[in-house]
């Protein structure tokens, strides 16, 4: 990446150009349904377990916190709801997103980067293949996809693990916590933790596609476009998010 | 039948650095044609620009009467299927094995039964010489199998041009022989218009029709093989005689003082009975069982009558 303020200007450009050609392309015919399945396979087995495993730690670490808070200020009875609400909101569609920008980004971007070097990408370009249409879009849906399920499973582990934490080790009441999940909670933030994973998921698939099918200068070069893969779709990734929950809280009446 | 292609007054530069400018020149349909020059002077660049992946500062080009500079990306997939290019390395999808490499065209662009992409495939590897490797991924093979694999794939379609970028580097003199003279059989057969981007002296001598020179950021000269064979301009000699007396220097060019310094000194040093009549390397014919064109019946016609004048100088030189 060059230093120079209009570097940084066409980077983003080429890089929201492309996002609008995977856009456009969406629609054409014919869908490859092969390599979609393929890469929604490939990318939920790469990120999977590891969100699983983060995603209990980060569910208790929640917990504790709150839990410790709430003891404080003697209101025990809404831990459970501020830990559902938490997770809901805000830890799952982040864990979600680090999770697909690092394990799946990063894999998307060696691929591409790869073929790219070798002049793979070219040689499809000269056989008349758009390569937006037959690798990029393929694996944006499928990354979109798995980060939809994702979510839902991040909900789930974190949920659960934020209630072992407190029923089992702080002596939190079972029947208080499960009682209040919903007093504070609702099921539009479930949605739109949902939508904020969608998104998260294309943001990351198109980072990553992008700065792989921009790699050049041999395997270093392949090695640098995966760094900035990361970054770029990191710094996106907390600022869609901050963007999103504004709206979300400006649109969607909250309880409480 | 090939297509032609004209090229006029193509530029291409990257940043500030220009890699060269106003390239004007016709490549005839059908026939081959050869574009020499010094490594570094961006003829895998001008092949990437034919075929539409780099796009030019200035100028056009001319394919079955479209501008492939001013297309859309849309029409542009249309016209590349125009083409067959070898690239440097073959380009093989490397998570394909080499039957579904050459299938991919195919699978990708024509609603072919599996049994005719089979048989359409195996005839193409039969041709380039890899029957047997159909299961072999290209990380497995030598970089001779996979330069064949890549020209088998560009041949699925039909092309009606065929681009090579350096067919021969990388490769044995012996498979560099038997790659030239697939080539030449290949032009005979299917009759589509050539383009090698090489710098192997030996291939550019033999195989092709035309020659083009490119040095200094320019084209120095386009023409017929013996145009360009006997021509008299230093840079065009130097470089098919692969000589260090010139203008090309190791660091792309030298001053003129010092060129003129050298060129007189080899000019003193040459052997007084060569100069005047020049060197015609033989040209490659098709293999005898190919049923030749009226093209390449004429261009025999015209090497054998070549060998008879030039036995009967020798002759005459002896007596």
């Amino acid at each position: 990446m060059s230093l120079s303020p209009t570097g940084a200007l066409r980077q983003s450009g080429s890089l929201f150009a492309m996002g609008l050609d995977v856009l456009r392309t969406i629609p054409k015919r014919p869908f490859q349904l092969r390599e979609f399945i393929q890469q929604a396979w490939f990318v939920a087995s790469v990120t999977i377990l590891p969100t699983a495993l983060v995603s209990i730690p980060f569910g208790a670490v929640i917990a504790l916190q709150i839990g410790s808070l709430t003891r404080q200020l003697g209101a025990q009875s809404f831990s459970g709801a501020a830990s559902v609400l938490a997770v809901l909101r805000e830890a799952s569609p982040i864990v979600t997103a680090l999770l697909i920008a690092g394990a799946g980004g990063t894999a998307i971007c060696a691929d591409l980067g790869a073929r790219k070097i070798r002049e793979e990408i070219d040689a499809m370009q000269v056989l008349g293949i758009d390569p937006i249409h037959r690798l990029v879009v393929p694996r944006v849906l499928a990354t979109m996809l798995v980060a939809v399920l994702l979510n839902g499973l991040v909900s789930v582990v974190g949920v659960a693990g934020g209630y072992f934490f407190n029923v089992v080790l702080q002596n939190g009441t079972p029947g208080a916590y499960l009682a209040s999940f919903t007093t504070l909670a609702q099921l539009s933030d479930l949605w739109a933790a949902e939508l904020k994973a969608l998104v998260f998921g294309a943001i990351a698939a198109i980072v990553a596609s992008y700065k792989g099918l921009t790699a050049k200068g041999g395997p270093k070069g392949v090695g640098d476009a995966v760094n900035q893969s990361v970054v770029i779709t990191f710094m996106l990734l907390f600022v869609t998010n901050f963007v999103m929950t504004a709206v979300y809280f400006q649109i969607v009446p909250q309880r409480g | 039948m090939g297509v032609e292609i004209c090229v006029e007054g193509l530029t291409k530069s990257f940043g500030h650095q220009v890699i060269w400018q106003d390239v004007s020149l016709t490549l005839p349909a059908g026939e081959v044609s050869v574009m020499l020059g010094p490594s570094g002077t961006g003829k895998s660049v001008f092949l990437k620009t034919l075929v539409g992946l780099l796009k030019p500062e200035r100028g056009s080009i001319r394919i079955a009467g479209q501008d492939i500079t001013a297309l859309r990306e849309h029409d542009l997939y249309e016209v590349r299927k125009l083409f067959g290019v070898l690239f440097q390395d073959g380009a093989l999808f490397g998570s394909m094995n080499l039957y579904d490499n050459i299938a991919f065209p195919l699978r990708e662009h024509t609603r072919k039964p599996e049994s005719e992409i089979r048989r359409i495939v195996l005839e193409k590897m039969d041709m380039v010489g890899l029957i047997g490797a159909e299961d072999k991924l290209p990380g497995e093979i030598s970089g001779g199998m996979r330069k064949r694999a890549g020209l088998a794939r560009a041949l699925v379609l039909d092309p009606e041009i065929i681009l090579f970028d350096e067919p021969d580097s990388g490769l044995d003199p012996v498979r560099v022989a038997y790659l030239n003279q697939l080539i030449v059989d290949l032009n005979a057969q299917i009759d589509a218009t050539f383009l090698i981007v090489t710098h192997d002296i030996a291939s550019a001598r033999q195989v092709p029709d035309n020659i083009g020179l490119l040095f200094r950021r320019e084209l120095v000269m386009f023409g017929p093989r013996e145009q360009l064979l006997t021509s008299e301009e230093p840079v065009v000699r130097q470089f098919l005689n692969g000589r260090m007396q010139g203008p090309i220097g190791m660091a792309e060019e030298k001053d003129a003082a010092q060129v003129e310094q050298e060129l007189a000194q080899l000019g003193e040093a040459e052997d007084p009975a060569a100069p005047g009549i020049p060197d015609l390397t033989p040209r490659l014919l098709p293999t005898k069982g190919i049923e030749r064109p009226p093209r390449w019946e004429a261009i025999a016609e015209r090497e054998s009558l070549r060998q008879v004048r030039a036995s009967a100088r020798g002759k005459a030189g002896h007596a």
